[in-house]
């Protein structure tokens, strides 16, 4: 009886001082959970660099990155993407004050430069292809592909789903839902700027420097 | 909300100049001809993983507070896996490389080129 009465207790008197707040909010706790998925998706790309690093000298007599890669193309994506991680934050302080017009400026914004990116990229791959420097020509160009390609996947993605977030802002308005899925949206995209910080330094730069 | 705007606006933009700044060091660090190759590897690696914990902290707000101690262990875990898939990976394919020794005497990984 004791014991029942003292196992009670003790949470009750301990739970307070876990958290000196009580429960977090939502907003931490969605942030959080979509934070531990967007570390098991750079797990994911882990395992791509490491193919991509094993890989790089097995160019089986074809094109090495130093004679395919063009530094310029790589230069204007990563302002590109740097700018639009820029803009998606000041997406995300005017959906925080709730201003309509400020958010779609913002959506707008980084909309394009991910769209710059994403055809600037598409076109460095056709060209690289019509060349003959196809994934199927050598380890190095299956990995380089597999690389980058699931990067631009990954924009593609989030493209989509920017589009789709405001469709729901004008549909919705500012909900607590639609805020945390902006929020989720926010946190993805400098993610992936985060990942092209490596493909950049790894693929292009490290590639034409050796 | 309001009144914490002006410096959430200051964060963003610090970071995004330090970025650029760090972006525009690796490029001018991949074609100088002042380092020795070994430098510009090592130059390079450095100024990436700066620019990540830039980004970590000036875009994705990781910081020491209680907010985020639970995001930052997670963080430390997603570090270990990764550090211990590609350094684990390039050392174990590495090794095996070295081994595999051909009977005319040319490794493997000269083969591999051709």
């Amino acid at each position: 009886m004791n014991i029942a009465v003292a196992i009670d207790q003790i949470p009750q008197d301990a739970l307070p001082s876990a958290s000196e707040a009580g429960p977090a909010p939502k907003r931490i706790v969605v942030a959080y959970g979509f934070w531990i998925f967007l570390l098991s998706d750079i797990i994911m790309f882990a395992a791509l660099f490491a193919s991509y690093a094993v890989l790089v000298r097995s160019t089986a007599g074809g094109p090495t990155g130093a004679q395919l890669f063009n530094q310029t193309t790589v230069a204007i994506e990563t302002v590109c993407l740097l700018v639009s991680s820029y803009s998606c934050g000041m997406m995300s302080l005017a959906v925080n004050s709730r201003r309509y017009l400020r958010t779609y400026l913002g959506a707008l914004i980084t909309f394009a430069l991910g769209a710059t990116f994403l055809s600037l990229e598409i076109r460095e791959f056709l060209s690289m292809i019509a060349i003959g420097a196809a994934p199927q020509r050598s380890a190095f160009l299956s990995a380089f592909f597999t690389l980058v390609g699931c990067h631009g996947l990954h924009v593609a993605l989030g493209l989509i789903w920017l589009v789709v977030m405001m469709v729901q802002v004008a549909v919705f308005g500012f909900a607590a839902r639609v805020q945390h899925r902006l929020l989720c949206f926010s946190l993805f995209w400098h993610a992936l700027d985060i990942v092209w910080v490596g493909v950049f330094t790894v693929v292009y730069l490290m590639g034409v420097s050796s | 909300m309001d009144a914490s705007a002006p410096s959430e606006f200051l964060v963003y933009t610090i970071g995004l100049f330090v970025a650029l700044l760090l972006t525009a060091t690796s490029f001018w660090t991949a074609n100088t001809t002042l380092l020795w190759s070994g430098g510009v590897f090592l130059g390079l690696a450095v100024l990436a993983i700066a620019q990540m914990g830039i980004h970590l902290v000036f875009f994705l707000h990781i910081s020491s507070g209680p907010e985020s101690t639970n995001n930052v262990l997670a963080l430390a875990f997603g570090v270990l896996i990764v550090v211990v898939v590609i350094a684990g990976t390039m050392w174990i394919v590495a090794d095996m490389n070295a081994n595999m020794m051909m009977p005319s005497g040319a490794p493997m990984s000269m083969r591999m080129q051709h």
